[in-house]
């Protein structure tokens, strides 16, 4: 099988692999690049494990192929954190009010209410849930991780 | 790497399309969305040699045309719950839109792949079908359309041809009497975000004056092979009336009795012909107090 070489733009920068074309956007991200927060879940887009913003807006790195995210920008979590790994304010308010507990859920979710809270100034905790659907955390229950959410965009969601 | 290996090939146009499918065998798909598409390679449930990607072939934006709304085939989900032409003219669209997978999958999941995917739980299939709408598809003869009502031949099958590509879907929205229109979209799932066990969407239009029942039209999805229209005796006996909650589900009632749904892991058929006599009856109830109320508003 022909393999290709695609220049991927992730968090800003340009990123060369050498891809086949049946190969997940989110092999080439976590094997090939070594992003551990982009993670294979389920494979069929159910469980939000491997959320990237493609364009800003949430999609399933297992159901995109890595062929196609060329000429979009890709953003994973770790774009997320500031210098020295400094946290986001989101991430903060996962931590101050238990919004994670093993962490494997916690990019998606983390990257989903990020494209949320970009998108709507004040969403409903309704909302907020709805828009979460896709994102399934075995720990916590979902009680904490909207507390956090609602916490930060009432901090203006900065 | 978990589905089989294949080649992979980009298009600009719906024609460059076309003519890739002919270019290929059978085993030849055209990847949109991708959002059932590629869970079924991770699956290895189909194992195509040839990938097309269609996702760069039309830019265009919902937009109306003499009486009716013109959706492109690589509309998003997400745009059918954004888009003002498409909230205001077809909102039963937005309305099933939003029963659809979660947010990955609605910024993803294209109306023409949702469409030639032909599930029969399918939430846009069965709000085209109420819509009477239909597809505009190409093939190497040019281009045709075909009713939504006749697309489907069976489970995950169209009536389309290996080489046709689904350029567009068409919904009438003209509004040529005076009078009302009424929507309502309803659906029983296991768990958000689930395929739907049964979803029942409605069309109605009512007369000015009293708002009498002048047209009435429910998609059913989950109870067959295939999204099927409700039994269209029973709907259309309240054409001409302003029924009473009692009338509609005697009417529900008679559709459900004329579905023969099976039984299968998420549902019995007996379950499933019971949701369609609830569901009918909510969304025609729902579509008709609609339309009164926008009489009411005028």
């Amino acid at each position: 099988m022909t393999r290709t070489r695609v220049t991927l733009e992730v968090n800003g920068v340009g990123r060369e692999a050498w891809v086949a074309p049946s190969d997940l956007l989110v092999d080439v991200l976590h094997d090939g690049l070594g992003l551990g927060e982009v993670r294979y879940g389920c494979g069929e887009g159910v469980c939000g494990t491997c959320t990237v913003l493609l364009d800003g807006e949430p999609v399933s790195a297992c159901l995109t192929l890595a062929v196609q995210a060329e000429g979009h920008a890709v953003t994973t979590l770790s774009a997320l954190t500031g210098e020295g790994g400094s946290l986001h304010p989101l991430q903060e308010a996962f931590l101050r009010l238990g919004g994670s507990q093993c962490g494997f859920c916690t990019p998606g979710v983390i990257l989903t209410a990020y494209a949320l809270a970009r998108r709507e100034r004040a969403p409903s905790r309704a909302e907020i849930r709805y828009e979460l659907v896709g994102n399934l955390c075995r720990c916590t229950g979902y009680t904490k991780i909207l507390d956090a959410i609602e916490s930060y965009l009432a901090d203006g969601a900065p | 790497m978990v589905s089989v290996p294949f080649e992979y090939t980009r298009v600009v146009s719906y024609d460059e399309a076309v003519q890739a499918l002919c270019d290929h065998d059978e085993d030849a798909k055209l990847l949109a969305g991708g959002q059932s598409l590629v869970p079924m390679l991770n699956l290895r449930l189909v194992r195509p040699t040839v990938l097309i990607d269609i996702n760069a072939a039309d830019t265009r934006e919902p937009y109306l045309d003499s009486g009716r709304l013109v959706l492109p085939a690589l509309t998003r989900h997400a745009q059918l719950l954004a888009d003002p032409a498409v909230r205001w003219n077809a909102p039963l669209l937005s309305a099933a839109a939003r029963y659809i997978g979660n947010v990955r999958v609605r910024n993803r999941g294209t109306l023409g792949g949702s469409l030639a995917h032909a599930d029969p739980t399918g939430e846009l299939s069965c709000a085209a079908l109420a819509l009477d709408a239909s597809v505009v598809v190409r093939g190497p003869r040019g281009e045709r359309e075909i009713a939504v009502a006749d697309l489907f031949d069976g489970y995950l099958t169209t009536r389309l041809k290996q080489e046709d590509v689904i350029t567009e879907l068409r919904v009438p929205v003209g509004r040529p009497a005076p009078g009302a229109r009424g929507w309502s979209f309803q659906e029983a799932a296991r768990r958000a975000s689930d395929f739907a066990v049964v979803a029942a969407a409605a069309c109605v239009e009512v007369d000015p004056g009293r708002g009498a029942v002048r047209h009435a039209r429910v998609g059913l999805a989950g109870v067959a092979d295939r999204v099927i229209p409700a039994e269209p005796a029973a709907i259309g006996s309240i054409v001409g009336t302003v029924p009473t909650d009692a009338a509609l589900a005697d009417v529900a009632r008679a559709a459900a009795e004329a579905t023969s749904p099976e039984t299968d892991v998420h549902a019995s058929g007996a379950y499933r012909r019971r949701l369609v006599a609830v569901l009918t009856r909510r969304a025609l109830a729902e579509a008709i107090g609609r339309a009164h109320e926008t009489l009411a508003a005028a």
